[in-house]
Formats: C-alpha cells, structure tokens, sequence
C-alpha cells in the first residue's frame, strides 16, 4: 500500500461527508441520487483499502457487488425521477410532499 | 514519498474537488460531468490499492453504464431552469449534521491504530482477477445469484415505473 491506510480512510470519509452534504442540501432528485453514488463510493473505496489492509480478497468481492446494487439502484431511481416529471412536472424533492400532514 | 504515494494523493484531492463540484453545480449536466471525473480518479486509487478488478468494474458500470443513465434522464427531464431553491438555514444545518457526522466518523477511525501493510500482497495469486473470481465463486457464490436476480428485478421494476401509462 503506498500510503498509511489511515489516509484512505480520510478521503472515504470525506466523499461520504460530501455526499451526506449533497442530500440534505439539493432538492434536484436527481442531483440527490448522484449524492447517494458518491456515498456508495466511498463505502466502496473503504472496503478496497481493508482488503489491502487484510490481506483479504473478501473486501474486493463485496466491491464488485455493491457496484451491481448500486447499478440497480440507480436505474429504480431514475425511473421514479421519471415517473415523478410525469406526474408533478418537477423534479424538485419538495415539490412532492402529498404524505406532509 | 514514492511516486505512487504522490499519485495517490493527486487522485484524492482530484476525487474530492470533483465530488465538491458535483454537489456544488446549479446545472445538474455538470454535476453529471463531476461525477465521472470523480469515479475515474477513485477508480485509480482503486489501481493504487491493487484492486484492479473493481477498477475494471468502476470504469466499465459507473463510468459507462451508470452515467449514460443520469445524462439520459437529464436530457429527457429537460428543465431548463437551474433555479433551485435553497434555504439558507436549512443549508447551515446539512453543513453542521454533514460536519458532526464526518466528526463522528473520525473518532472511530482515531480508536483503531493500523499499521501501513507492506510486502507483497496475496491477492495477487497470478493477477487480481483470478483470485477475485476465485472468492466469488467459492465463497460467494449465493450472494452472487442474489444480486442477478437483484439486478432482474430493479430491471423490471425500472421498466415498469419509466413506462408510459396506458391512456
């Protein structure tokens, strides 16, 4: 590993952080799913680097599969952003907000 | 500091300037543009971690598959207005609950003390690929049919939410 572990562990919380930042802030869903991408990838970026760290080719094989969950993730995602631009003609989270008491 | 050591943090600081960007741009197409630069520079710290497997995989699905996704939602959306409402306060708040969680995170990391690995890898039995097959065949193997029927589902699911409702 070229660098400490400690230091992946840092850019990994710093993308997470980004990403927790991009949902609450955004109201643009689609803008809020690509937040959850770059959560998903820095819970990616954690297991690689434990994997190196362990000696362990587990955590490179949960990588692969967080990918495919994320993959379909996405594409459920965007089919609601869709289906939401139907109905509401906006994609803007408050926008929606029939369930609001 | 190796070259690969300088790489790494060049990736890093490119990742996480990218990934600012992203949450960063009233245009949700350059949030898209963001978000590839940020996946293709973690899919080189993922080569710098000898991960080149899931490398492969983040450039192939997110790169490829993933964006295609959003740029096409995107150009079907179609909003012009980049308008987008944001509360003042409520933005504070995010920025303090985004700001203790990483805080909170930290203080985990601060528990455990990890030694930097050295020497040579294992998972490197003739190259990342085999051994990762291996494992995820091996041992993996259910969790691995689960994720394609997954994969069917949100499919189906996908079409079935996206489809032009009869009239």
């Amino acid at each position: 590993m070229p660098v400490p572990p400690g230091h992946v562990l840092i850019v990994s919380l710093l993308l997470f952080a980004i990403g927790v930042l991009g949902v609450l802030t955004r109201r643009n869903a689609i803008v809020i799913l690509m937040s959850i991408e770059l959560m998903m990838n820095a819970a990616n970026l954690n297991l690689i680097a434990f994997s190196r760290q362990l000696n362990a080719i587990s955590g490179q094989v949960f990588a692969v599969f967080t990918i495919a969950v994320a993959a379909g993730e996405v594409a459920v995602g965007l089919a609601v952003v869709l289906a939401m631009f139907r109905n509401r003609d906006s994609i803007y989270v408050d926008d929606v907000r029939l369930l609001k008491g | 500091m190796s070259v690969a050591a300088i790489a790494f943090y060049l990736l890093a600081a490119f990742a996480v300037g990218a990934a600012v960007m992203v949450i960063r741009s009233a245009s949700p197409i350059h949030s898209a543009i963001w978000l590839v630069m940020t996946f293709l520079s973690m899919a080189g710290l993922y080569l710098l971690l000898e991960a080149e497997f899931v490398a492969a995989v983040q450039v192939l699905v997110y790169a490829g598959g993933i964006m295609v996704l959003f740029l096409f939602v995107i150009m079907l959306v179609n909003l012009n207005d980049v308008s987008e409402r944001r509360i003042r306060l409520h933005t504070a708040l995010s920025g303090g609950l985004a700001l203790a969680l990483a805080a909170l995170i930290l203080r985990v990391y601060g528990r455990g003390r990890l030694e930097t690995a050295t020497g040579a890898s294992s998972l490197r039995v003739g190259g990342n690929l085999e051994a990762v097959g291996q494992s995820m065949f091996k041992n993996a193997l259910l969790p691995f049919e689960i994720v394609s029927v997954l994969l069917l589902v949100a499919m189906i699911g996908a079409i079935v939410l996206a489809r032009q409702p009869r009239t």
